[in-house]
C-alpha cells in the first residue's frame, strides 16, 4: 500500500481513522486514569497513616 | 491448591504481584498492539466486499471481545467475593468496571462508524447492538451502585450482586447473531477450526486481541493496586508499600 492510498483507505478514511484515533484516546485515558487512581490512593493511605501516627502520640 | 487460593486472596501479595506484572503487561501490549495496527492497517489486503472499511475490525472486534471478557471477569470476581467473602474479589471487580465500560463504549462507537458505510446507518435496534448497549448500562449501573452506599462494604456487595445477575447478558450478546435475524455479521474468527477470514487478515486481528488482553492486564494491575490500598489503608503493610 503506497503512502497516499494508506491515508485514503479506499475512500473510507473518514470512518477508519476516527475509529483508530478514538481507540488510541480510550487506551490512553485508561492508562492515565489508572495511574491517577493509584497516585490518589497512595496519597489517601499516606494521610491515613500520618493521622494514625499523630493519634498514637 | 487451597493454600495458593488463599495466598492469592491476600492483599499484600496481590499488591506486590500487580506491581511486578504491570510493566511486563504494558510493554508486551505496546508491542502486540503496535504490530496488529501496522499489519492490519498497512499490509492486510482489502476485503473483497467491504474494501478498506473492513480495517475497523482491528479496533472494533478486540474491544467488543474484551467488553464481554471483562464483564465475565468482573462477575466471577464479584461472585467469588460474595461466596467466600474474599475482599480482593471486590477489588478486582471494582478495578475492572471502568476498563470494561470504556472498551464497551469503544466497541459501540467503532461499530457505529463501521455501520454507516456498510448498512447505511450509524445505529439500528439490532439484537447485537442493543445487547451491547445494555452491557454498557450494566457497567455504569455496577459502578454507580458501588459508589451509592456510604458503607463501602455494602456498596461492594450490591455491585457484585448486580454484576452476577447481569452476566446473563453476556451469552445473549454472543449468540444474538445466531438466535435472531441480525444486521450484524455472524462469527468470523470463533468458528472452531475453520475461521472464515484469510490468514493475512487474521494474524493482525489475533495480535490486537492479545494486545488488548495484555493492556487490560496492565491497567487492571494499576487500578487493583489503588483499590487494595483504598481498602487496606489502615494496615501495617501499607506503610512499607507506600515507601517503596
Amino acid at each position: 500500500m503506497s503512502g497516499g492510498s494508506f491515508w485514503y483507505m479506499g475512500g473510507y478514511a473518514r470512518y477508519v481513522w476516527p475509529c483508530v484515533g478514538f481507540a488510541c484516546v480510550v487506551l490512553a485515558w485508561n492508562l492515565w486514569s489508572a495511574r491517577r487512581h493509584l497516585a490518589a490512593a497512595k496519597v489517601r493511605a499516606a494521610r491515613a497513616l500520618a493521622m494514625a501516627a499523630s493519634e498514637a502520640r | 491448591m487451597w493454600t495458593w487460593f488463599y495466598k492469592l486472596a491476600s492483599p499484600p501479595y496481590v499488591y506486590g504481584v500487580a506491581a511486578a506484572l504491570m510493566p511486563w503487561f504494558l510493554g508486551l501490549a505496546v508491542l502486540t498492539i503496535g504490530y496488529g495496527l501496522i499489519a492490519g492497517l498497512g499490509f492486510a489486503p482489502p476485503d473483497y466486499q467491504q474494501g478498506d472499511a473492513f480495517r475497523i475490525i482491528y479496533v472494533h472486534v478486540p474491544s467488543a471481545w474484551m467488553s464481554e471478557f471483562i464483564y465475565t471477569t468482573m462477575a466471577l470476581a464479584g461472585g467469588i467475593a460474595l461466596i467466600w467473602r474474599i475482599k480482593v474479589g471486590h477489588a478486582v471487580a471494582a478495578a475492572s468496571a471502568p476498563i470494561g465500560a470504556s472498551l464497551t463504549l469503544l466497541a459501540l462507537v467503532t461499530g457505529s462508524m463501521w455501520g454507516k458505510p456498510m448498512w447505511g446507518t450509524y445505529w439500528a435496534w439490532d439484537p447485537r447492538l442493543t445487547s451491547e448497549l445494555i452491557l454498557l448500562f450494566l457497567y455504569v449501573g455496577v459502578m454507580s451502585l458501588r459508589s451509592a452506599f456510604e458503607d463501602p462494604a455494602r456498596g461492594d456487595r450490591a455491585a457484585a450482586l448486580l454484576a452476577v445477575v447481569g452476566a446473563v447478558n453476556v451469552p445473549i450478546i454472543h449468540y444474538s447473531v445466531v438466535w435472531w435475524n441480525s444486521l450484524h455479521q455472524g462469527a468470523t474468527v470463533a468458528k472452531l477450526g475453520k475461521p472464515s477470514i484469510a490468514g493475512s487478515m487474521l494474524w493482525p486481528l489475533l495480535s490486537m486481541f492479545v494486545g488488548f488482553m495484555l493492556f487490560y492486564g496492565a491497567v487492571l494491575c494499576l487500578r487493583l493496586q489503588g483499590e487494595v490500598l483504598n481498602r487496606e489503608r489502615q494496615s501495617a503493610w501499607v506503610r512499607e508499600a507506600i515507601k517503596s
